[in-house]
């Protein structure tokens, strides 16, 4: 566990997260949180949790974020906050 | 001194405090969000926060990952579980994410066909909708 990378990805995560929340579109909104999950993948590889971070990889960024496009795509993209 | 003592604090426990922001900022979303995805995004947040929770209890200075090699049980020393991060939070975790999805799943079902339903995405929009 090296904590300079630990500390990086740490505040990529608080990033990604506050991005996934604040932005006014939702497709923007549903690839910020596909890039959060990929950072929570990264940081649980660093914790040496490697069956959590594949697992992560493919179902948490993966099918989460096919799932949140393609209820962008059969809704609609607008929001107001 | 005291300094040491906030610096251990700040830099040894920074999991912890990463884990408090993204908990809050996960309520956060789901209480004041109006937009019934981005509630949805928000509890997913909640949820990882959580799991980095749980995994940050399992992690050890100086340890490696939870796999015994072939041939070290037999060794002289026999295996030291020191040396090793504790596994039992890894597989709990596991089904929390397998779960996580699972809900995910249900609630983008239920908006999308609240959104047939209403035309709308917006939790206030609805309401409105359900007292005229």
């Amino acid at each position: 566990m090296i904590w300079q990378i630990e500390l990086i990805i740490l505040i990529a995560v608080v990033i990604c997260g506050i991005g996934a929340i604040a932005v006014r579109d939702l497709l923007g909104a549903a690839i910020l949180f596909g890039a959060y999950s990929f950072m929570m993948c990264l940081l649980w590889a660093i914790m040496g949790a490697v069956d959590v971070a594949f697992t992560e990889a493919s179902v948490g960024a993966g099918v989460s974020t096919v799932l949140f496009v393609a209820t962008v795509f059969r809704t609609s993209r607008r929001t107001k906050d | 001194m005291i300094v040491d003592a906030v610096t251990l604090l700040l830099v040894s426990k920074i999991n912890y405090w990463i884990y408090i922001v993204l908990m809050m900022l996960g309520l956060y979303a789901m209480m004041t969000k109006k937009n019934l995805v981005k509630k949805i995004i928000g509890m997913n947040i909640l949820q990882t926060a959580v799991i980095l929770f749980f995994i940050s209890i399992s992690a050890k200075n100086n340890a490696t990952i939870p796999i015994i090699e072939h041939g070290q049980t037999s060794s002289h020393s026999g295996v030291q579980a020191v040396d090793y991060i504790n596994p039992l939070p890894h597989v709990l975790m596991l089904t929390a994410i397998v779960v996580a999805v699972a809900t995910l799943g249900v609630a983008l079902a239920l908006v999308i066909k609240l959104f047939n339903q209403y035309g709308t995405l917006e939790e206030d929009e609805i309401i409105a909708r359900l007292e005229e």
